[in-house]
């Protein structure tokens, strides 16, 4: 732990400190939208921390993450919402949000388990469907979810009397909702860092990546395969359930349409262009995809109007076309992730011939 | 009994358009063990270009029959060029990159065609032009359309050439050899690169061919309408065993059977809880119940765990 105290690390760690707490206020500056921006790129990279545990470390192909976000989502609206009266206090909710996600991941990482790579990513991603398909219908013939219409009016996070929306003053600054969600969620962010940092080199992040890398080899070993691989099922769904909760509580609303496997991708997205398995890349993906296509709505408008003096295509589809070739250049030119993993740098210099020239 | 019969003859010629999709998804799989996201897309502006030029030349007085060829040719070359593109352009520099990042630049290029087609064709639902006449038949109880009759017929006949391709030709014994183990085939003298192109230039075609079945059929078309199929081919070709192309046919007829009497008697078998709009979880529940009494599909062998 020594190098941590260092004086250079220390002075990092201090400036990080200072931007992560000053960085609100600064967007801020361009208007509340910038600050809730903010807060979902936070979101996205506690999500896509926890896929990095199934996809990154344990090497399971996932495409049916958003399901127990989805799954969290759906426990806090039921559980503090007017739609059955109930509103239970947070530290009930969050627990019971992640617990059936939990429960969700075990229930679908048990049958999938003799699956290989694509076939996996298939079921995990039928998954994610039906879980969807549920939600869009289940407001007959016993109301539950409210189908595509969705639940209004969910609480926003508390603790005791203290409300995350609204504008509070506190020592005479003014912080809005937004603003009190994005320290909420960095707190949470920094704690599922720390998690996978400290999993990452435990005895069960070595079997993970053990299995990763050759799975009959981990078994030969004495790795109980079949109880990691679950594990990690577990865990990142229950990430994906407490992101999912902190989603329902920030947005006061969740309809279905939130959780199209098109989110899944985007996570998945996530976590192979910052660089799969390596949790400064990962953060960096989440990061970057989650603003990139905020910053290309405020970019790509006036830049026609300047260019051009007159909208030639429509703004919105030129932004995804924009992030779409984004996506595929960034994986041309650095098909390792932007920040990859040193040890994954290393093994893909080493030339292998699968397929040739 | 009339509604079963029904049902397994609407799930028939659905069941066809998967498969034709779905051979897209496996020739591309068995080759390069690449999920190739992008094919939705592909049927997808297959289906769009047959509507320009197919709609614009009736408009302009031709025969509805040269019409249709028309459209249909242009829609098969063109999106066989554009397959040939995505291989070429996106897919080869990445050959020999980690597992996932094809299928990320896949997924990216999926996003990029989506929006090419609605800066191009708008956000509206089209009309797909009446390329076929309406005739009904009807036998044994079942009602069928004489659009449905060519569809089932069509793909049937397109399948078994791929088959004699794939089977009987040079070309064909190259796409297996390689498909077996790309190195030594290519020190047999396969020129692998070109194989690889192949595959993506028919896969492409038979994409094409599918969407306009799907216009035909639907009478509509929309920029979003390649996903959902995509996804659905893509099922079907895993429910398969993916990279066997008789499996893709398989189990894409297998699908569309199964999600007909899914939707058909869903209602029934759960006294009315639940409804036919449940008709897309069949297709995923019972390829999840296929695979886990057969982890590498219907007809897919046994590999090993690395993909």
């Amino acid at each position: 732990m020594n190098k941590w105290l260092s004086p250079r690390s220390a002075f990092g760690i201090t400036l990080i400190v200072v931007a992560l707490l000053g960085l609100p206020f600064v967007a801020a500056m361009g208007g509340q939208a910038w600050v809730r921006i903010l807060d979902f790129a936070i979101l996205y990279v506690f999500l896509a921390l926890g896929l990095n545990i199934v996809v990154g470390f344990a090497g399971l192909l996932d495409l049916g993450y958003i399901a127990f976000y989805a799954v969290g989502a759906y426990a806090w609206a039921l559980l503090a919402s007017p739609h059955f009266g109930l509103h239970l206090p947070i530290w009930v909710i969050l627990p019971i949000g992640a617990g059936l996600a939990c429960i969700a991941g075990v229930l679908l990482g048990s049958p999938t388990l003799k699956l290989r790579g694509d076939y996996l990513a298939i079921v995990t991603l039928g998954f994610g469907e039906i879980v969807r398909i549920f939600m869009n219908n289940l407001n007959a013939p016993v109301n539950i979810t409210n189908g595509p219409q969705g639940i209004t009016l969910i609480d926003p996070v508390a603790f005791g009397g203290f409300k995350f929306s609204g504008t509070t003053q506190v020592f005479g600054y003014a912080l809005t909702g937004p603003m009190k969600y994005y320290y909420l969620l960095v707190a949470l962010a920094i704690l599922v860092i720390i998690i996978n940092l400290r999993l990452q080199h435990s005895r069960i992040g070595r079997a993970w990546q053990a299995i990763r890398e050759d799975e009959i080899a981990a078994k030969a070993v004495g790795i109980n395969t079949r109880n990691i691989k679950l594990l990690a099922f577990a865990m990142g769904a229950s990430f994906g359930g407490i992101a999912g909760g902190v989603f329902a509580a920030m947005q006061g609303f969740v309809s279905p349409e939130s959780f199209s496997l098109m989110e899944s991708i985007m996570i998945l997205a996530m976590v192979v262009l910052g660089g799969m398995g390596h949790i400064p890349g990962v953060i960096l993906g989440a990061v970057l995809l989650s603003i990139l296509p905020e910053a290309l709505r405020y970019g790509v408008g006036p830049a026609q109007m300047a260019l051009f003096g007159k909208q030639l295509v429509d703004p919105e589809s030129l932004r995804m076309l924009v992030f779409g070739l984004a996506l595929v250049l960034v994986m041309r030119f650095k098909p390792a992730g932007l920040w990859p993993s040193p040890e994954r740098k290393r093994e893909l210099g080493e030339k292998r011939m699968e397929v040739a020239k | 009994m009339d509604i079963f019969l029904q049902q397994i003859v609407n799930g028939l010629v659905q069941g066809s358009i998967y498969a034709l999709v779905a051979l897209g998804y496996t020739m591309v799989y068995g080759i390069m063990g690449l999920i190739n996201f992008a094919h939705g897309e592909v049927v997808m502006i297959g289906t769009l270009v047959t509507i320009t030029v197919a709609g614009s030349l009736i408009k302009a007085g031709m025969p509805v029959a040269l019409a249709a060829l028309a459209g249909l040719s242009v829609s098969l070359l063109l999106c066989m060029a554009l397959g040939w593109g995505l291989e070429r352009i996106a897919y080869r520099p990445l050959r020999n990159a980690p597992r996932l990042t094809p299928l990320i630049t896949a997924i990216g290029m999926s996003i990029v065609l989506q929006n090419l087609a609605m800066m191009i064709w708008g956000r509206n639902y089209l009309t797909f032009p009446a390329l076929l006449p309406k005739v009904n038949f009807e036998l044994a109880g079942a009602h069928f359309t004489f659009i449905q009759v060519v569809i089932v017929l069509l793909s049937g006949a397109t399948m078994a050439g791929l088959l004699g391709l794939i089977y009987r030709t040079k070309l064909g014994m190259a796409m297996r050899a390689t498909a077996q183990n790309p190195a030594v085939a290519s020190l047999m003298g396969v020129n692998i690169n070109r194989v690889i192109a192949a595959a993506f230039v028919i896969g492409s075609a038979l994409g094409a061919l599918a969407g306009v079945m799907v216009g035909t059929y639907y009478e509509i078309a929309h920029y979003q309408m390649g996903f959902m199929l995509g996804l659905k081919a893509f099922t079907a070709a895993v429910l398969g065993g993916i990279g066997n192309l008789a499996g893709a046919m398989l189990g894409g007829v297998l699908l569309g059977i199964i999600e007909a009497l899914g939707a058909g008697y869903i209602g029934d078998l759960t006294g009315g809880f639940l409804g036919s709009h449940y008709q897309d979880i069949f297709a995923f529940i019972v390829l999840i119940v296929v695979l886990m009494f057969k982890p590498s599909g219907l007809f897919g062998e046994k590999t090993g765990d690395r993909a």
